[in-house]
Parts: structure tokens; sequence; C-alpha cells
């Protein structure tokens, strides 16, 4: 191992731990399935499966949704702040985007423009609550986020209530759907009628460069990634912690708003009872799997998203039930955890016996040196 | 370090191994449930449920129980899905979606929250036949909405809670404020004002739309029926699923009466509570959901609304406990004259 290039060795080390997380992932999962006495290999053989076209678009477009998310997490923990409140941010932000998107006061483009401008804004507003709690009161973050996601599933249903139209016959509540001409047409994708890919998928790789480039390329970013590290540390070097805290709420929420969008103005075209829920822990799980980068966050995106996908049919075709990709989807979020952290232990000492047999050759060859000019 | 690499590798190579073991017999499984009978129907049925599925005690087994008699009797060929909570459109469109493909000929999406996914589906698979519970919103020429007159079931619930009270103070308690469940609440209050006009009537939501949280939240059920029962109703109904075994607690703590909603809860019920439960409002999915395969298992499957009202014993109230059985001849005009088309039930609050 030793004789290798470090190099070399620092790569596989990086391709080994998410290795071994899906790995012991898979196995973990076998094993709950066996005890459970379900068919272990139809059901993987199902999951495994290559998914069709149909299917491919629905993984796109659940992952496009799953990637807001786990950026706007992910912001949030480059500076150390734990943002549980995606859920809430992006519940708010999707209902404020609806009823101002449906009400059209504005005219095509500018309307759904105007709708993704206000999802930012509310979702900033709140986690900008959460943030100004935290800086000015030194409240928790991760107390005050989970009491305002309590908060907005209360608030986002009294609106609801206010605001609900609903269509002779149904049951279900919604706000005014969105005109047609303020919605985002999706890319068609393959040759059937119907199947596309929502158009928000575009902002969410700008997103994803953007989260880049502002994080490693800029000052905000460098001042955002060293108050993350220690904060005694930015004060120290004149950075206002206060300042950055607010600030990164701030910018989580406002990513976190766009969370919706895509199902917004992409599908459902109306917020209502049956909107999509929860999205915010899954953009947790993710941003942990993608290790907070901007492309392991694609990568963690997608892999919750065909998991989801491909375990739809588990239980009409094979007859299990498809909480058991919930199970692997929480297994693979732990065993990427630890194996990171194990993986970077054994990392670490590779190094450290690398530099200890390095100082111990330069030290030998140090002595004889002296030794020589003694002679 | 080292160690725990070779277990993980040990172990995936174990699970490689076993999984291969298992993809040996998976021809002799065939995947779907078939039923007992021996007439045999060559229609193929998927069902996909709503959130809690097959064993919530309440609106899903409803459907289910009339499922498994369909079966018993027809001998279908069946299979059944469950929704998670808070899944996508995407989600539920491709439940249905993979029954049609995997050669299912008759769908059926319980609960409202299946109208669009219903309505998107429907369109790409003429072939199949769609029935969708509590909705009207998704028509096409092979969908059936299975739609109720819950109002008219609650109307005579409600007499017979106005004419059992004592303290002419009533309760209802409903699951989440949603408007199918403002026509419990409609003609709860309509018959109990039938029978006593200066009645008060208590109404209280455990959640509001979008958290459904409320048809599964038997603690919150318990407290907001001790509230009711303290401040001195004697009677108080609830439709909120499977809240309601914490109101038949409250009922019996407070030693007053419950009414309970869908299926017939004296039957289910915990024996501790039986004793409180009045009557039950019956909101026959089973029949309806047996009617639909059965038709379609002759041949002829309906398509459009089909409501399911007291006249064709869609709603109703039980008897068993034999609490009513003293006020029952006033419960069967009452239902008389709704049948007849006397008395005409509000269906909002």
């Amino acid at each position: 191992m030793t004789s290798l290039d470090p190099r070399i060795v620092r790569l596989l080390l990086a391709v080994g731990a998410p290795v071994l997380a899906l790995g012991a992932a898979f196995a973990i999962t076998s094993l709950v399935l066996l005890v459970a006495g379900d068919p272990v290999g139809e059901v993987w053989s199902t999951i495994l499966s290559p998914p069709e076209t149909r299917n491919v678009v629905n993984i796109i477009n659940a992952a496009t949704v799953l990637y807001l998310s786990g950026v706007a997490v992910a912001i949030g923990f480059r500076m150390n702040l734990f943002n549980i409140g995606v859920d809430g941010q992006y519940r708010v932000a999707a209902f404020a985007a609806a009823a101002v998107a449906g009400e059209a006061w504005l005219p095509g483009v500018l309307n759904m423009v105007l709708a993704v401008l206000v999802a930012m804004l509310a979702g900033a507003i709140w986690a900008g609550i959460a943030g100004l709690l935290r800086a000015t009161r030194g409240v928790s973050e991760v107390i005050s986020t989970i009491m305002l996601n309590f908060i907005a599933t209360s608030v986002v249903a009294f609106m609801l209530r206010q605001l609900a139209v609903r269509e002779e016959g149904s049951n279900i509540v919604s706000t005014r759907p969105i005109p047609e001409g303020s919605r985002l047409p999706g890319i068609p994708f393959g040759d059937l009628p119907n199947l596309e890919i929502y158009g928000f998928v575009v902002v969410a790789v700008a997103v994803g460069f953007g989260y880049w480039f502002v994080l490693n390329k800029t000052r905000f970013g460098f001042d955002l990634r060293a108050t993350g590290r220690s904060a005694p540390a930015a004060t120290a070097s004149g950075i206002s912690v206060r300042r950055m805290t607010i600030a990164t709420m701030l910018l989580s929420g406002a990513i976190a708003g766009l969370v919706g969008m895509p199902l917004l103005l992409g599908s459902s075209y109306a917020y209502g009872s049956t909107f999509q829920s929860g999205l915010g822990f899954a953009g947790i799980a993710i941003a942990l799997l993608g290790r907070n980068h901007p492309v392991g966050i694609a990568l963690g995106a997608l892999l919750f998203a065909f998991l989801d996908e491909q375990s739809n049919p588990l239980q009409i075709l094979v007859g299990v039930s498809p909480d058991i990709v919930a199970i692997t989807q929480g297994v693979v979020v732990l065993t990427v955890v630890i194996s990171y952290e194990v993986v970077r232990r054994f990392g670490s000492r590779l190094e450290q016996r690398r530099v200890a047999a390095a100082l111990a050759t330069e030290r030998a060859s140090g002595t004889d040196d002296k030794q020589e000019a003694r002679a | 370090m080292r160690r725990t690499t070779k277990l993980a590798a040990v172990l995936s190579t174990a699970v490689l191994a076993l999984s291969a073991c298992g993809g040996g017999d998976s021809e002799s499984d065939s995947g779907g449930d078939s039923g007992g009978g021996d007439a045999g129907s060559d229609i193929k049925v998927g069902v996909a449920y709503d959130v809690g599925g097959r064993g919530d005690q309440s609106f899903n087994d409803s459907a289910a129980a009339g499922l498994d008699q369909a079966s018993d009797e027809l001998g279908l060929d069946f299979q059944e899905s469950e929704a998670s909570d808070g899944e996508s459109e995407a989600d539920r469109e491709e439940r249905l979606r993979t029954f049609a493909e995997a050669g299912y000929t008759h769908i059926i999406g319980v609960g409202f929250a299946y109208s669009p996914s219903i309505a998107a589906v429907a369109p790409e698979y003429p072939e199949v036949s769609f029935a969708i519970i509590d909705d009207e919103a998704a028509v096409g020429d092979n969908i059936a909405n299975l739609v109720f007159a819950e109002e008219q079931g609650s109307f005579l619930v409600g007499a017979a809670a106005a004419l059992k009270s004592e303290s002419g103070q009533i309760g209802f308690v409903g699951g989440v404020e949603t408007p199918l469940i403002q026509k419990f609440q409609a003609g709860y209050e309509a018959g109990a004002e039938a029978v006593n006009e200066d009645i008060q009537v208590d109404v209280t939501y455990l959640t509001q739309p979008p958290d459904f949280s409320g048809f599964a939240d038997p603690a919150r059920g318990e407290t907001a029926a001790t509230g009711m029962y303290d401040d001195g109703a004697d009677v108080v109904y609830h439709a909120a699923g499977g809240s309601g075994g914490g109101v038949f607690e409250a009922a019996s703590q407070a030693d007053a009466l419950a009414i309970g909603v869908d299926s017939d809860q004296y039957e289910t019920a915990d024996p501790a509570v039986q004793d409180v439960i009045l009557t039950s409002m019956l909101k026959n999915v089973n029949v309806a959901v047996y009617e639909w395969l059965t038709a379609a298992a002759e041949g002829d499957t309906p398509t459009g609304t089909t409501r399911y009202d007291l006249a064709a014993d869609g709603v109703g109230y039980s008897t068993s406990g034999g609490q009513v059985d003293d006020i029952e001849d006033q419960l069967e005009d009452f239902k008389q004259q709704i049948v007849d088309g006397e008395i005409e039930v509000p269906t909002t609050p």
C-alpha cells in the first residue's frame, strides 16, 4: 500500500467510501428481507431492473426536486447550521407562489417569474426567522426550524382555507390553478406523448453550479466555510459571524423555496391537499449522502429517486411492501456517514505511516551525514 | 479498519450469494393473490389504497372487505398496493400505470386523492376500467365514480344523538376539515335539529388539510372529545378514521356515549369501550366495491357516477349493541322521509 502513489491512494479511498456504504446498505436490507421472509432475489431484481422510458422521466423529475432540497440543506451544513426547516420553508414558499401565480396579476412568463421570486422570498423569510433568532438570541436553529415546520403546516392550512377553490364533485381543496400561459413547459423525452422532463431541471443545474461557484470562488463563500470550520477563528479574522448566520439562513431558505417549484410549475399547477410533502427531510439525507458536494448531491438525489421509482411496483409485482426502500434509504445514509468516517481514519493512518516512514529515512540519512561529517 | 473492510466484503459476498439463491425460485412465485372461489373470472383486479391501506380499521378496510367478498364469491385474481404518506402525484400515477402495464383489467382507486391521477392515466389505457371512490371530478368513458350520501347517514345518527341526549348538548369530532368530512357534519347537525330545534352541537376538527394526520391520531381525538364531555355534551359523533378510538376512550372515561363511523365499530372496537358506542354511521364502501366488481365480472362494467344513498343502502346506521332499539321506529321514520324526498339533507354546514 505504502508504495503506491499517494494520489492514487486518495482516489481509491474516495471511491471506496460510497462503494462500501452501498454494499453495506445492500447487505443490511437483504438481511431485513430475509428476516421478514420476503423473496430477496426478486426484490433486488425488480429494484435493479433497467427502468423504462417513462420511469426514467419520473426519476429525473423526482431527482430535480430532491436535488434542490439537498442543496438548500447543504448550504446550511457548510456553515455548520443544521437547517431542518427546509420542509416548512418549501411548503410556505410553494403555497405563497401558487397563491400569487393563481391570481394571474401579470401576463404569461412574467407571472411565472413572479411566482419563482415570491417562492424564494417566502422561503428566505421563513428561514430568516430562525437565522435571526440564532444570531440575536442564540436560539439553536435545530429547535427553531423544527418548530417553524409545525407552524408552517398550520399557517398554510389556515391560508389554504381562505383561498381554497374546489372543483365540482371533487373533495380536493387547492389554490386557484395557474393559468396555462404561465406554466413552465417540459422538455420532451423519448417518443411517447405527454412524457416530459420538468423544464425546471435547467434551473436546478444552474443552482448546483451557482452553489459550487459561490462557495468555492467568492469571498462570501470563503467567509461562510471559514465560519463553519471555526467561528472564533472567523471572528478573529474580521468576519461577522452574526451576519454570516443570517445570510446563510436566508440563502438556504431561498433555495428551499425553489424545491416546490418544479412540481407547481410543471405538474400540479396549484397548491392543494395532495401536494407532495416531506421533501425537506429527504434533502437532509441527500446532502449527507452527497457530502455537500454539488455533484455528490446530484448523485444522491438520483439514487433516492431511482430507489423510490423502482420500489413502486414492488407491492404489485412481488408482493413486498415498498417500505423496504425506505429502510434501504435510511441504511444508506447511516452507512455513508459511517463508511466515510472509517475511510477517513484509515486514510489518515496511512498518511501518518507514510510521513513517519519518510521522516525515519530522512533522520537515518541525516545521522549518516552527521557521522560522515564527524569522521 | 481492515477488519471492517473484510467484514463488509464477506457480508456483501454472502448477500450476493443469498440473493442469487433467492432468484432461483422466483418463477414459482407468481406474485398476485388468487381468490379462493372456484367460479373463476377472467378479470384481474388492482386496488390502490390511500395512506394506511388494508388494516386501517376504517375507510381502506371497508374497501378491502368488499374486495374480499367479491374475490371469495367470484374467484377474482387481485393485487393490492397502498400509498405512502406524502408521496407525489407521479407516484400515484405510476402505481396505476404499473397495474395497467401488468395486465390488470380493473383498477380501483380508494379515496379522492386518486382523482387527478385517474383522470390522467385512464385515457392512456382505454381497455382498462377504472373506479374511484369519493370523487366525481375524474370523468371518462372508462371511469366509474362511486360516491356516497354521507350526509343522509349522518342525519340519522344525528337524530339518534339528539334523541339520546339528556343535556341537550352533543358533539362532532371531524378528522380533517375537508369538504368530504363537512358533509358528515352538515347531516349530523340537520338530523339533531330535526329532533330538537334548540340542541347545541359542538364541532371541532383535529387538523386542517394538507395535514391529514387527524385521521390517524387517537390521542388528539381523545383530547378533543374529553373537552366536549367536560363541557356538557353527552353524545359525540366522530368522523375521524383511526382517531376515533380516542373518542371512544374519552366517552368511556366520561361515562357518556359516542357514535362510530364508516363501519359497524361496535364489532371492531376494543371490548372495554364497546358499551359506549350508541351506533355507527355506516358508509358501505364494501358494498360499492363489491357491486362494481360483480358487475365487472359479469362483463358489464359500470361507468359514470353511482351514488350510494339511503335508498340504495349505501349508507345507514348500525344497531348492534342494542342501544338504539328503543328509538329505531323514529329513525326508520326519518329514513323513509329522506328516501321519499320529504327531507332534503344539506351537504354543507
